[in-house]
């Protein structure tokens, strides 16, 4: 069985992301003979005298002519053990917004370095984002080892010092690795190096085809945001009704008692329909109908929820901002609230802090956020949603904000309030005490008598 | 597609879907999103794989109701006749509805002008655009991947279009999560792209799978083909060989289905979707590169004719 793997990668403009990119892209065989031509003949016109493989992953013509990467692209290569899908993010510190976009579905995040300049500023900034979009795992890939003689003691240094720093933004050990590659010369990417008979771990690749990529989300509660109701009408299904929707965590199994949010009806989960036939079971991500007991008032936007363990109710959200648009937000912006299949009408009463990329600490009080700023933020809502706490589930823990004038999206949103600075001095810092999840509103949500 | 829901899996299926139950499962939640937040959303269709995997998809994310969307296809005239057929007989056969544009009555008005190499595959741009208006259609299904090109890499799930049609890079928003959005201001239309993390490999595993049929020239067949740019085109009602183009009959089969006056066929004795897979599984050209003129124009091409409203 193939399985889909999610990645996003993350580096400086000169640590040689494109060109990483595009060797896994040419020693995993994915790119193909017309558009290595083309690359070779772009190399040719740039008066280069070896093919340049970051040709291969600069799309735009802006790009080409800045010779920057400006927006996420998406690659795509494939072994016969995994397919992947890869989130190219730019590296410019004014493109946080991308490293957020990209880091958002990431099951994986690959951070690049320049071996001979080790972790720098923006390292530890981008594994700051990564560690709060809640990107599972991460890959150092130590890059140019070729320009340090291929030096052991050199990539040691490097990898102990990021280690500490992911260490320090919560991650577990066996969650970080670091691999000394040349994007350049093909070292560790693909294929092992015959230069660096010091290091016993994988290549690059060979840590993508076997990290382990269940989803965290499994043993989770049932979260199942009901996008759209099923009903034929036909004279074969005359009374069919079924809830059309993406299990968001845990899983779903005919029998389930659950609760429908926000209304709080409760009822049991009579099959789990797909149109291959019925299933046993639904986990994270899989698209099904579910049919239920009792004949409920259920419609887009609502929630299905395991009954003994349902989300917060809330009209009050404590929650990140990752704000991606050119104008500020300041308190008092009214703006709309988009989670799971719901879309409510918000106003944000505060920004409590935000966080400071150069010292990766946080600035109590800011006034206000801009583009590609970080921060903590109160959220009114115009109706109470069913929120989980980000950490805990990524689906349904994030939401976005939207613009009411013009529909752009102004925000990636995480419910919970942490900010990335290490050490976790975070929410639960006792001199921050607006942090954390509301109160629940347990009339709605607790299991009844 | 079973008609009718089976009796339950006897054996526990996995939690961890595999690579093509992640990407159906994907698609089905792009389309029923649509369905939720649209007015009048439609699916555009050229009887190639891409959009009969996407009109497949769409049955099974509305099952047991049918399709809640028309198709519309953009005809330059220069259809295979095997492509038409199988496209009614898609049609009638589950029930669904279609809006042809004929680029020949474009061209007929005046409103669209012959190009001098009789290549239609450019005027489709101004015909789908006014029947996106005219039925004032707000969302608009593609089967592009981004995979298939450069430009198309950049491309997002919801990609919001202006009153023009056109694509402009710096104003796409940004995509998070599975949180799409599609809210628009009247006139705008948003294209969705349920395909975009497939690959053309997926797509051909996909319709094995799931025994999707397509049309015929798809699979190897014999046909007079002759050689323009190093592919293999073939005579039809958009012209033939030129002086000094020699026929040839060759086996062949179509790796992607277009205008007939720049879609080329590629030699191939792959006559079943078992070794049509194999045969991607090992080729060395993308499909675009190796069968579509209009992309090889320049190394911008594509971007340049989605910034003109095509897809």
């Amino acid at each position: 069985m193939t399985q889909l793997l999610r990645l996003a990668t993350a580096g400086s403009v000169d640590d040689g992301k494109s060109t990483l990119v595009g060797r896994l892209l040419y020693d995993t065989k994915s790119v193909l003979a017309d558009q290595l031509e083309a690359v070779q003949r772009a190399s040719v016109d740039k008066g280069l005298a070896t093919p340049d493989l970051s040709l291969l992953v600069d799309g735009l013509r802006a790009e080409r002519e800045q010779g920057i990467t400006i927006d996420v692209a998406y690659r795509y290569f494939a072994t016969p053990r995994r397919t992947f899908v890869l989130a190219d993010t730019p590296g410019h510190v004014q493109y946080t917004r991308n490293t957020v976009t990209g880091a958002s579905t990431a099951q994986l995040g690959v951070l690049l370095v320049d071996a001979r300049h080790g972790v720098v500023e923006q390292t530890r900034r981008h594994a700051a984002v990564l560690a709060l979009l809640g990107v599972p795992r991460l890959v150092l890939a130590v890059n140019k080892i070729d320009l340090t003689g291929y030096s052991e003691s050199g990539f040691a240094l490097i990898a102990k010092e990021f280690g500490a720093h992911a260490a320090a933004l919560g991650y577990q050990e066996d969650a970080v690795v670091a691999v000394p590659v040349s994007a350049l010369l093909g070292d560790n990417v693909v294929d092992r190096s015959g230069s660096t008979p010091w290091y016993g771990g994988p290549t690059l690749l060979e840590h993508l085809e076997s990290v382990p990529v269940a989803a965290a989300e499994v043993d989770a509660p049932l979260r199942f945001p009901v996008q759209y109701v099923i009903r034929p009408r036909t004279a074969e299904y005359p009374d069919y009704r079924g809830y059309a929707g993406q299990v968001g965590a845990g899983t779903v199994r005919p029998g389930d008692r659950v609760v429908v949010l926000p209304a709080g009806l409760r009822t049991t989960v009579v099959r789990v329909d797909t149109p291959d036939g019925e299933l046993a079971t639904a986990g994270p991500g899989r698209s099904v109908t579910l049919v239920l007991a009792d004949d409920l008032d259920i419609g887009r936007g609502d929630l299905i929820a395991d009954a003994d363990a349902p989300p917060t109710l809330t009209d009050e959200l404590t929650a990140t901002v990752c704000w991606l648009a050119d104008r500020p937000l300041r308190p008092g912006a009214r703006l709309l609230v988009k989670h799971g299949t719901r879309t409510v009408p918000a106003i944000v009463t505060a920004i409590h802090a935000r966080f400071d990329e150069q010292t990766l600490s946080t600035v109590d009080g800011p006034g206000s956020l801009v583009l590609n700023e970080i921060g903590r933020v109160a959220i009114r809502t115009a109706e109470p949603l069913p929120v989980d706490d980000y950490a805990r589930s990524r689906r349904t823990g994030s939401f976005i904000l939207i613009d009411p004038a013009d529909g752009a999206t102004l925000a990636a949103g995480m419910v919970g309030g942490r900010l990335p600075t290490p050490e976790v001095r975070v929410i639960d810092d006792e001199s921050c005490t607006d942090g954390g999840v509301p109160a629940v509103d347990r009339d709605l949500t607790s299991p009844g008598p | 597609m079973a008609d009718t829901a089976v009796a339950v899996a006897d054996t526990a299926v996995s939690v961890v879907p595999d690579a093509l139950e992640a990407l159906e499962s994907e698609a089905v939640h792009i389309f029923r999103e649509v369905a939720g937040e649209f007015d009048r959303p439609v699916i555009l269709f050229s009887g190639g794989k891409d959009s009969t995997v996407l009109v497949h998809l769409a049955r099974k994310a509305f099952w047991p109701a049918p399709v809640p969307f028309a198709l519309l296809h953009v005809d330059t005239g220069h259809n295979f006749d095997e492509v038409l057929r199988f496209r009614d007989d898609l049609v009638a056969e589950h029930g669904l509805r279609l809006v042809v544009a004929h680029v020949q009555e474009w061209i007929d008005d005046g409103r669209l002008v012959e190009r001098p190499d009789g290549t239609r595959n450019p005027l489709q741009t101004t015909p789908l655009l006014d029947t996106i208006a005219e039925h004032r259609f707000d969302a608009v299904f593609g089967g592009g991947r981004r995979d298939e090109e450069k430009a198309r890499a950049k491309e997002r799930i919801f990609s919001i279009r202006n009153a023009f049609g056109q694509w402009e890079p710096r104003r796409q928003r940004p995509e998070l999560w599975d949180l799409y959005n599609g809210r628009h201001s009247p006139g705008e239309h948003v294209r969705v792209f349920p395909l975009s993390n497939w690959t053309e490999l997926d797509i051909w595993r996909y319709i094995a799978r799931e025994h999707i049929e397509l049309p015929s020239i798809y699979f190897a067949h014999t046909r007079d083909v002759y050689l323009r740019d190093g592919m293999w085109l073939t005579e039809g009602p958009w012209g033939g060989p030129r002086p000094g183009e020699t026929t040839h009959t060759r086996v062949v089969r179509y790796r992607t289905v277009g205008d007939g006056s720049c879609t080329g066929a590629v030699e191939s004795g792959a006559a079943t979707v078992a070794e049509i897979v194999a045969e991607v599984s090992a080729s060395r050209l993308t499909e675009r590169g190796a069968t579509r003129a209009d992309d090889r124009l320049s190394e911008a091409a594509m971007e340049d004719r989605k910034r003109e409203g095509y897809f």
